[in-house]
């Protein structure tokens, strides 16, 4: 196993435990703490269903970004769609046999690359060029940009200009999975290209960051209460345990 | 404190996002409480030595007990999709003042003690130790949140900047930084029964004047019973429906529905006020203080319903709240909804014909409707989500004949809060009140330039004391708004004949001598 090869075995186990276990941290708080009032931004759905329905809308089109910004949703919509089509694209290194429907996207799916990359520009230019933008935004929310532009751009040029070799890189990546250096047949070692030790560093600070930073919109849209409570407060009582205790105040 | 001079600012033909003016409402802060009001509601009477600790603290308490707090703390993304929502933003230009800006006050020391990033590199993702400029500018800036929650529609994740506000108003009142017309009302509200302080006996005088205005004026005797034990419908109203104008004519109008469909109701000198302030300094507890008054009132009086006046955050404490911090309410009649608002029920009253109504009486007018900010987006009329829109709409179309809406981006939803809400309404923010007030100047404006609208109804108590404060710095007349229910007033056709002969419309007869026996 090549030094380089061992690095990078580490850093993605390590970065893997970081995401894994800080991001499910943050869903089990969040899933644990109560919203003791209704508070749906209404009109809201009455039912389940309907609130389901308005979740789906929200993470697939970006409902409510549309009613807001065009602008902000065509280049946030772009990057997010690019980036998904991405991350499907990718699921081919990890898993084998390549199921057919991850086979079927890779011929287009690459374009996506120049999705994710011009929805990004797009929201870059936005922030330096828009002055209310530009007030609120941080350093770190410029870097969070450049970041998955660098990872775009570097895994661009492998697909479209330098190519690595993927036999091999699948191969220690299913190893990494299988643990194979714990067998005889041991990890095998990683291609050693530039462009890819650039992306696959950039990758590994970016799940690093996942759990700690404003990427937790992910899993937080799921529970934000004015999204998905259902607008039924008159039919069915809602408190949440702390307040029950107060309950005792009342007169009966 | 409060700003003697400053400028209206000009009414445009088109809704223009303005450049930004950093700090050009930095000064604008409301009187804090004094110490004997701030303890009366459990807080320390001044600032507390170890204030920022005990701050912390209690941030992170709230963080445990609301899961809105972290979600949102966590999720925003500085897409900036909301800095153009905000009317103080509009009308004042502070970026304080854009909703993403306003929370950051909140989340960069909620990032510093309460995020890795933040304690590690606080200059990189904008996190800031808890100071005392910082302090002060939450108390500048979490006073200019009318906790309208437009913002909320607006942000993809629903980020409601009224709980990151109710959050700080918290935060500051524990540490000994309240403000004085919220506590203060509070104070009242908690000990005699309503924000204005008005005791049981002049309450009840106020109420007999009141019947016999109404008498002289119809022939009618319409009657406005308090603490009447037996009735039917237990009517919590705003305590400025008792005596401000244009409130007052509201109260006379739902006088009038209740007396022509023959339903017995009563008010409470208990519970008598519908606003609940303790939502806007987000006090749990202070809030569920008056609800208990309610639910108390509503068992002493031995009601079967509960039907709330014409108040915008009033009917979100109620519609959204109330079964929480007062429920269940098993003992009232399982036919009504709990509670129900006064639009539900004259609404329902003009679908079963049970109102004589001449539209014709408020030809007067051309009536366009403001959607008061907590009714449309933090609440419902009626069984289908916006409810809240049509209903009140479909009553003055009932009452009126010519109705025009504002322009689409102002209305529903959308709606531009009045300036004066979440707890505003007071003078030494006169200021912040006549800018905010901007987005929805410029959308009435629009209609009474093109289509002649004389009047603006509302169906809230703030939102109608606010704009007789305001129209009068944008050139039109206070009296320009005024009630819904003053238009179906107007327009019922009492007979005292007819006030016996429908008896026999009502379901819930036994009752009806009660209301009748006057
Ligand atoms: C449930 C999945 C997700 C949903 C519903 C979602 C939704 C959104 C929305 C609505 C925005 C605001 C508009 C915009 O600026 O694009 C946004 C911004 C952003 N999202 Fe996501 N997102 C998801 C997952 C992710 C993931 C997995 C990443 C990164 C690895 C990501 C990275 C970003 C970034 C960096 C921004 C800020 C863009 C800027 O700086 O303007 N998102 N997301
Ligand atoms: C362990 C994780 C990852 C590995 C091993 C990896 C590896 C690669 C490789 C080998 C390529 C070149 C593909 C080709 O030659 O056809 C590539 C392309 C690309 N990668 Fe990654 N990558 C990873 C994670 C990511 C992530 C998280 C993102 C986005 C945030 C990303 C974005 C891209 C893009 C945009 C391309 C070019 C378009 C494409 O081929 O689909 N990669 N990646
Ligand atoms: S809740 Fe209303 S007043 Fe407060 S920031 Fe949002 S839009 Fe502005
Ligand atoms: S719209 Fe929501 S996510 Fe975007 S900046 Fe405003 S609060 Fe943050």
């Amino acid at each position: 196993m090549s030094l380089l090869t061992a690095t990078f075995a580490f850093l993605f186990y390590i970065a893997t435990a970081i995401l894994v276990i800080f991001v499910a941290r943050k869903i089990w708080i969040y899933a644990q703490t109560p919203a003791p009032l209704k508070i749906p931004t209404t009109p809201a759905p009455t039912t389940r269903a309907g609130v389901a329905f308005r979740m789906v809308k929200e993470v697939t089109i970006f409902e409510s970004l549309f009613k807001s910004n065009k602008w902000i949703w065509l280049f946030g919509w772009i990057f997010h769609f690019g980036l998904f089509l991405v991350l499907l694209r990718h699921l081919r290194y990890f898993i084998d046999p390549v199921w057919g429907w991850v086979a079927f996207i890779q011929p287009f799916g690459k374009y996506a690359a120049f999705m994710m990359i011009i929805g990004l520009a797009g929201l870059l230019a936005r922030r330096i060029l828009v002055d209310r933008v530009r007030y609120i935004s941080a350093p770190s929310d410029h870097l969070m940009l450049l970041l998955l532009i660098a990872i775009g751009v570097s895994g661009a040029l492998m697909t479209f200009v330098e190519h690595t070799d993927i036999v091999s890189l699948k191969s220690f990546l299913i190893g990494l999975m299988t643990f194979a250096w714990a067998t005889e047949a041991g990890l095998t070692n990683m291609p050693n290209d530039v462009i890819l030790i650039v992306h696959l560093s950039l990758v590994v600070l970016l799940m690093i960051i996942f759990p700690f930073s404003k990427l937790l919109h992910a899993p937080g849209v799921f529970f934000s209460p004015t999204r998905n409570q259902v607008d039924n407060p008159r039919e069915q009582r809602h408190v949440a345990d702390w307040a029950k205790k107060l309950d005792s105040n009342k007169a009966n | 404190m409060a700003a003697a001079e400053f400028d209206t600012p000009k009414l445009k033909e088109y809704p223009v996002i303005p450049r930004l003016q950093e700090g050009v409402m930095k000064h604008s802060q409301p009187y804090t409480a004094k110490s004997e009001f701030q303890e009366k509601l459990g807080f320390p009477g001044e600032l507390v030595d170890n204030w920022q600790q005990v701050a912390i603290d209690k941030m992170g308490e709230l963080n445990k007990k609301y899961r809105s707090l972290g979600v949102y703390l966590d999720s925003c993304v500085k897409c900036g999709a909301c800095t153009d929502k905000c009317h103080y933003y509009l009308g004042t230009t502070d970026p304080k003042n854009m909703p993403v800006a306003r929370q950051d006050l909140f989340r960069k020391v909620y990032r510093r003690y309460f995020t890795l990033p933040g304690k590690l590199f606080p200059k990189l993702v904008g996190a800031e130790d808890l100071t005392k400029e910082v302090l002060d500018d939450w108390y500048s800036y979490f006073h200019q949140c009318s906790q309208c929650r437009r913002c909320s529609v607006y942000c993809p994740y629903g980020i409601d900047t009224a709980e990151i506000s109710m959050a700080a108003r918290e935060v500051m009142d524990t540490v000994g930084v309240g403000q004085k017309y919220c506590n203060e009302i509070i104070g009242k509200a908690q000990t005699i029964g309503n924000n204005l302080g008005l005791p049981e006996p002049a309450l009840i005088d106020t109420l007999e004047g009141l019947e016999e205005d109404v008498e002289e004026e119809t022939g009618v005797k319409v009657r406005f019973p308090v603490d009447e034990k037996g009735a039917d419908v237990l009517l919590i109203t705003p305590s400025a429906d008792f005596f401000a104008e244009p409130h007052i004519d509201g109260l006379i109008g739902y006088g009038k529905v209740f007396h022509q469909a023959g339903i017995s109701w009563t008010l409470s000198s208990y519970a008598s006020e519908a606003a609940n302030f303790g939502m806007f300094i987000g006090s749990y507890e202070n809030m569920q203080k008056l609800a208990l008054r309610i639910r108390q009132a509503a068992l002493d009086l031995g009601v079967k319903r509960i039907v709330f006046g014409e108040c915008g955050h009033a009917w979100r404490v109620a519609y959204s709240f109330l079964n929480t911090l007062a429920g269940p309410f098993d003992f009232l009649d399982p036919d009504y909804p709990v509670p129900q608002h006064i639009c539900e029920v004259t609404h329902g009253l003009i679908n079963e014909g049970k109102l004589t109504l001449d539209p014709s009486l408020n030809d007067d007018m051309v009536i366009t409707y403001h959607d008061s900010c907590n009714v449309a987006r933090a609440s419902r009329m009626g069984d289908t989500p916006g409810g809240q829109f049509e209903i009140p709409r479909n009553i003055i179309k009932a009452v009126c004949n010519n109705y025009v809406d504002m322009p689409s981006y102002s209305i529903k939803e959308g709606t531009y809060c009045c300036g004066g809400g979440g707890g505003l309404l007071t003078d030494d923010l006169i200021e912040l009140r006549v800018k905010g007030a901007m987005p929805r100047m410029e959308a009435l404006k629009n209609v009474v330039d093109e289509y002649g609208v004389t009047h603006m109804a509302a169906i809230c108590a703030i939102c109608k004391s606010q704009f007789s404060k305001v129209f009068p710095y944008y050139d039109f007349s206070m009296d320009q708004i005024i009630s819904l229910h003053q238009l179906v007033s107007n327009a019922i056709v009492l007979t005292p004949e007819n006030a016996t002969e429908d008896n026999d419309g009502g379901n819930d007869t036994d009752d009806e001598n009660q209301a009748e026996a006057a």
